[in-house]
């Protein structure tokens, strides 16, 4: 299993998940991670050779159904949802060019 | 029905009035609504489910007031549809009397990881109900309603049933539409029920149960009455007990209350065999790589664009969703986020995921072997320990993590389970209920209630409401 998880390891995955983390967070989060981490060193311990990884237990492959076009919700509806929406459109933060940092 | 649903109702009414200050177990409560929905039961042709009252998780969406996961990403969220399974209960004639508490997207075994407060436990109100459906739990121990839906993602039904003495289960992965619950780990999510019989429970799950166009994992299948062996004898059946039953994880009051209800079931008739499932200790670990590494995906969507909480005063789109989804998710939440975002980054998604992905495997064909043989269900505690105290585990993350030690296996392998009283522990003076679980084959939801049935009727511990 690989090394323990260090400050700049969590950085990295709040980086990656989008999420801001303080410094005092950020070493509390680095010592239950890596609680959880060492926990689950164990499963170095089974046997897994020529074990197929299981995903998801059903056996159903693509289920399809008709490709039939609907209304699945009035647009006012989905508009009504957004945190900042106006005549049928979301608006975020300028996304291209000065400001945009996405 | 003996009672009409409007007398149902406001009786569920009165005794929410009367004690969810305290045990803070519904979110929200629907008095005008459900008492108008009563009265057209009432007016109208008798359904299976005529008045029976009934709470839905807050994880569970409902067309009538919010949605919200108790968190404060989604506290102001009204969904704009009805859960397929809310839809089968209103239809079947139940009525929806409140939206209960859990811990923040579904992720505790405490109820301690809500933004709204935590959930007390009815017996004890300074203890747990578990989690992390633990608002339904407590709600129908309590006897605020007849019966709940929760979700099971690693024992979310089941462990707040044993600790809150009702009856819980989690149907096989497939038998019920998603549709509506909001996703944690889609592979092992299902929508469970909450009641004070194994009757009651073999009812509501058949009426919630069937397949769902809007659900492309719900699964073909029809046969959704799992109520005609409940009145079976217990001899001839046949349980298998695993030696982890009897992992030193377990309590003291636990053991003698689960040898207690071994020595009955063997006494009633009931053929009790020693089995193995190797790798059933190592479910916990594969649980905490699978189920993290899903809701780290599924928990992408809340950007702070489409729905839900929005940071204020941003000056770009990822400044946006940072801000967000910091500002509403909380701990909990956030630690499971960047555990699972770890485990399938580069560089260790082999090591960590799909290395589980293959012990899950393992943990799946220990049960098939073990039903290959004969076995009808696998029997354990429920959980390791009767309700802990509110506050107690909440310091170290691993501790709570193996309340899931008996539970999870179900969920890994898709099987479906079922926690049902099988007795009381006294600690300091209380009594506390302690849970027996079972774990059958899957698509065997009818002979895993019947079993369940047996052991309701030998040990005499359902049915009865908590007043503490």
């Amino acid at each position: 299993m690989p090394d323990e998880l260090s400050i700049e390891d969590v950085r990295k995955v709040a980086k990656l998940a989008r999420l801001a983390v303080s410094d005092a967070d950020a070493e509390r989060y680095r010592a239950e991670l890596a609680a959880v981490l060492g926990y689950v060193e164990r499963l170095g311990e089974v046997d897994v050779a020529g074990v197929e990884p299981m995903a998801h237990v059903a056996d159903s492959i693509n289920v399809l159904r008709d490709d039939e076009p609907r209304i699945a919700y009035d647009p006012a509806v989905v508009e009504k949802l957004a945190p900042d929406a106006e005549g049928g459109f979301i608006r975020v933060p300028r996304v291209l060019g000065e400001g945009g940092g996405a | 029905m003996s009672h009409s649903a409007v007398e149902s109702v406001q009786a569920s009414l009165d005794v929410i009035g009367a004690r969810n200050g305290e045990l803070n177990a519904f979110l929200q409560v629907f008095e005008a609504e459900a008492a108008a929905r009563a009265r057209n039961v009432d007016a109208g042709e008798t359904l299976p489910l005529a008045g029976m009252t009934v709470a839905i998780k807050d994880n569970i969406c409902t067309r009538a007031g919010r949605t919200t996961c108790a968190s404060r990403m989604l506290e102001h969220y009204e969904s704009p549809f009805d859960a397929t399974a809310v839809e089968r209960l209103e239809a079947a004639g139940a009525v929806i009397v409140g939206k209960t508490n859990l811990d923040e997207f579904a992720m505790g075994s405490s109820c301690e990881h809500s933004a709204f407060g935590p959930t007390r436990n009815p017996w004890d109100a300074s203890r747990v109900p578990g989690g992390s459906s633990g608002g339904s739990a407590a709600a129908v121990a309590a006897g605020m309603c007849d019966v709940a839906l929760g979700s099971d993602t690693g024992g979310s039904v089941r462990q707040p049933a044993g600790l809150c003495g009702v009856v819980g289960v989690k149907p096989t992965y497939g038998r019920v539409s998603r549709f509506g619950l909001v996703a944690f780990a889609s592979s092992l999510d299902q929508i469970g029920v909450f009641a004070r019989s194994c009757a009651d429970a073999a009812r509501v799950l058949g009426v919630i149960s069937g397949p769902d166009e809007r659900d492309a994992t719900s699964a073909q299948r029809d046969d959704t009455d799992f109520t005609g062996q409940l009145g079976r004898p217990p001899e001839g059946l046949t349980l298998g007990v695993p030696s982890f039953a009897r992992d030193e994880a377990v309590s003291a009051d636990t053991r003698d209350v689960f040898e207690a209800t071994c020595e009955a079931l063997r006494a009633a008739g009931v053929s009790l065999v020693d089995i193995e499932l190797p790798h059933a200790a190592h479910g916990v670990a594969a649980y905490y790589i699978v189920a993290p590494a899903e809701a780290s995906s599924n928990l992408a969507r809340y950007d702070g664009v489409r729905y839900g909480r929005r940071a204020e005063g941003v000056g770009s789109l990822d400044e946006l969703y940072t801000r967000s989804r910091s500002e509403g998710f909380g701990h909990e939440v956030q630690r499971r986020i960047m555990l699972g975002t770890h485990v399938l980054s580069s560089g260790y998604h082999d090591a960590y995921y799909v290395n589980a992905l293959r012990v899950r495997r393992r943990i799946k064909q220990d049960y098939d072997a073990v039903f290959a043989r004969g076995i009808d269900a696998v029997l354990t505690p429920t959980s390791p320990s009767p309700a802990f105290g509110i506050g107690e585990k909440l310091d170290d993350p691993m501790a709570l993590y193996v309340e899931d030690l008996f539970t999870v296996g179900a969920n890994l392998a898709g099987l479906p389970g079922v926690s049902v009283p099988a007795g009381f522990a006294s600690v300091n003076g209380r009594e506390l209920p302690v849970g027996a679980h079972l774990v059958g084959p899957a698509w065997g939801e009818a002979g895993l209630m019947g079993a369940a049935a047996v052991i309701e009727r030998i040990r005499g511990a359902t049915g009865r409401i908590a007043t503490a």
